[in-house]
């Protein structure tokens, strides 16, 4: 018995606990030959979709409707204008509206920066990661989730993640033709894009926590608001 | 952390005598399973939702060696680190070992079960390195050195004048006379408090709801996103999570987050749903410039292939909790480990042992709520049952109650002498009651008449009534 257990320790130390712990789950599930994964195999080459809720298989027409109303039970705010020109204008007047500083900080991406923020000389914009003194964030999305009104955004070197998370106010622009029915969908469109970005963030609404006698309260850590301005696109 | 299960009956005691525990607990109604059930109704394919979960949970455990193994390698192709843990101790080490390889002084954490489960807070602060907790309720609860009573709302036990006695206590740089009556004031504070720690942090510690192998992402699910500035402003990002974590696609994340929020607050979707994969790229103005996974097995890997490999599929969403009538009423803390209610009555004795946990199998009604709300489907209490049985077996249950099944059992065993003696029985006690209809007290059955009165039987035993029927109705037994 003791000379059992004592060669068993000496069998742990030696072999790996990678190794230990793939092949205790090998033998816990019956062999311990490694069995065929084909059916494992064929699943993640074909990611295959599963039950995809009725509610989110609308025609394009009515996804941004959904989406907006979804967005906004989840305590987003959301604002239309009828074409990339405008936006500069629906970001100053959502600063104004809550009194706030005519700053933002912006992402990089050709989307954001293709927009025409000299038009509007009294809001002052930067670039760059987020700081702590940054009050207001302006970003893209990869893609506007209808189902639950949630947003998609893909961190990289012109998108950082900081921008979605430490300003008090998030705004983030989407244009209509982003948005899409399912999460599914969405990441149909970022695999398409290539490799899976290093962060991907899916925001419904801004920060909350019920942690305090199950109370709702927005702004834990992250923004306080969130502000979509949905951009008309051609059909 | 030290299991204290086996003080399960004495703390239950406590918990049923704690006036603000009860005040607290009250919240859970309409806090948790109204909201949840208007959201299910919502969404009218939640009921074959649940099976869909089911099939890519099960489907994940039966290949999981290999899934494991694939999503290793994709979190080394892209640049992260995998350390296998086969015990906590293990598991806490690896994480102690990356901090100090970085020189660490202090730590911020996004809520997680594991490091709750390794006591990492402990070892990383033995070693001189401060653990700091970001999601509001565990903060208030690190602050008063407690440990969570509910896996996703860990300060449920406590009441708002509790956390402002804590507040007021530590926050000692603040205004002795500043205002903290609502909600809102206690939020701001932990966020004004909180946001510096962020900043300076060297390592950021979260857990993971799921390891997807496909791409070797890791993915948090928070409505504070306290969980993405601990990993995204840190130096290193270390991921803690559990081998049964691991589901293949991110399709079949899709799949259970349609299930996750809804089944724990009643939200449609949390308000961040994040997928991390590796460190920071080239090029990328933040992020950690490291990423560690941190896999612990701690036991699970036993449970496959056993009665009790369904408690695997679990996502830790509470809803079990938030609807068991035993947990709201004594809390989490009495259970005396990191995962309580249904959920931890039929994980824990898996994981810590029978001998350790066998009186939690036992703290159900059996009335099959929490199964009816799994969202993963997991049988609760048919593995309570099992663990009850291997309470049984094993000889771990009192004296007296076996000494009682025991006599059952022989009775049972001969249906002559069953039928003789239950009739003798409920002619007596028939009898005796007959002028109250009710016992207040009874000899052996102390347990029961402590609390309420017994029913005086009526009438002949169930089986003769159960005959009686059947010839009046002119029925037939099936």
């Amino acid at each position: 018995m003791g000379k059992a257990c004592s060669h068993a320790r000496w069998v742990a130390n030696v072999t790996s606990a990678r190794d230990q712990i793939l092949g205790d789950i090998r033998r816990a599930l019956g062999g311990e030959e490694a069995p065929g994964h084909a059916e494992a195999e064929a699943r993640l080459a074909g990611h295959p979709r599963g039950l995809i809720p009725k509610r989110a298989q609308l025609p394009t027409a009515k996804q941004a409707e959904l989406f907006a109303a979804q967005a906004l039970a989840a305590a987003a705010t959301v604002a239309e204008v009828g074409s990339p020109d405008e936006v500069p204008e629906a970001v100053a007047s959502f600063l104004a509206g809550h009194n706030l500083p005519q700053q933002v900080k912006l992402t990089t991406d050709p989307y954001i920066s293709g927009l025409p923020w000299d038009r509007q000389p009294t809001l002052e914009t930067a670039t760059g990661r987020a700081e702590d003194a940054d009050l207001s964030s302006v970003t893209s999305a990869i893609a506007g989730v209808a189902e639950t009104g949630t947003l998609m955004l893909a961190s990289g070197p012109d998108r950082p993640t900081t921008l979605n998370f430490l300003p008090d106010n998030h705004i983030v622009i989407l244009p209509k033709d982003q948005i899409v029915g399912t999460y599914e969908e969405g990441w149909d469109r970022l695999r398409q894009q290539g490799a899976m970005p290093r962060t991907v963030n899916f925001i419904t609404g801004p920060s909350r926590t019920g942690d305090i006698e199950q109370t709702l309260q927005l702004g834990a850590h992250g923004p306080r608001r969130l502000h979509i301005i949905l951009v008309d696109t051609p059909d | 952390m030290e299991p204290q299960s086996h003080l399960f009956k004495q703390k239950a005691k406590e918990a049923l005598d704690d006036a603000n525990l009860a005040r607290a607990l009250k919240n859970m109604h309409a806090g948790f399973q109204v909201k949840r059930l208007k959201a299910t109704e919502k969404l009218p394919e939640f009921q074959d939702l649940r099976e869909r979960g089911r099939e890519i949970k099960n489907h994940a455990l039966e290949n999981l060696d290999f899934y494991l193994a694939r999503f290793e390698e994709r979190v080394t192709e892209q640049g992260g680190q995998v350390h296998w843990a086969r015990t906590a101790a293990e598991a806490r080490d690896a994480v102690l070992k990356i901090c100090q390889s970085v020189d660490a002084k202090t730590v911020t954490k996004g809520k997680s079960m594991i490091a709750e489960e390794i006591a990492l807070n402990d070892h990383l602060s033995n070693a001189g390195i401060e653990p700091i907790e970001t999601d509001l309720g565990e903060y208030i609860i690190q602050l008063r050195h407690e440990l969570p009573s509910h896996i996703i709302a860990p300060a449920i036990h406590l009441n708002k004048d509790q956390v402002e006695e804590t507040f007021r206590e530590n926050h000692t740089q603040l205004d002795p006379n500043r205002r903290l009556e609502q909600v809102q004031d206690f939020t701001d504070e932990a966020r004004t408090i909180l946001r510096q720690k962020f900043q300076s942090a060297d390592v950021g510690i979260t857990g993971a709801n799921f390891m997807i192998a496909e791409t070797g992402s890791t993915v948090i699910v928070t409505n504070e996103g306290n969980g993405d500035l601990t990993q995204t402003l840190p130096k290193v990002h270390i991921v803690v999570a559990s081998i049964e974590k691991t589901i293949p696609t991110l399709e079949d994340a899709a799949t259970i987050l349609r299930l996750l929020a809804r089944s724990a607050t009643g939200q449609e979707y949390s308000s961040y749903t994040t997928y991390s994969t590796g460190p920071r790229r080239p090029g990328d103005q933040d992020g950690p410039e490291q990423f560690h996974v941190v896999i612990l097995d701690n036991g699970r890997s036993a449970l496959l292939g056993t009665e009790a490999q369904d408690v695997l599929r679990c996502i830790r969403c509470g809803a079990c909790m938030n609807h068991c009538p035993v947990y709201g009423a004594v809390g989490g803390h009495a259970y005396g480990w990191v995962v309580p209610g249904p959920i931890g009555s039929a994980l824990d004795p898996g994981l810590i042992g029978l001998d350790e946990a066998h009186d939690l199998p036992n703290a159900s009604t059996f009335c099959g709520k929490c199964a009816e709300v799994c969202p993963m489907k997991i049988p609760l209490p048919k593995i309570m049952h099992h663990w009850r049985v291997r309470e049984f077996e094993k000889k771990l249950s009192p004296p007296r109650f076996r000494q009682g099944l025991a006599l059952w059992g022989w009775f049972a065993k001969r249906p002559a002498f069953y039928r003789a003696g239950t009739a003798m029985a409920m002619g007596v006690l028939g009898r005796l009651g007959a002028k109250r209809g009710r016992f207040a007290k009874l000899p052996l059955a102390g347990g029961w008449t402590k609390f309420r009165d017994m029913p005086a039987p009526e009438g002949g035993t169930f089986q003769k009534q159960w005959a009686k029927h059947v010839r009046t109705r002119g029925g037939s037994r099936t």
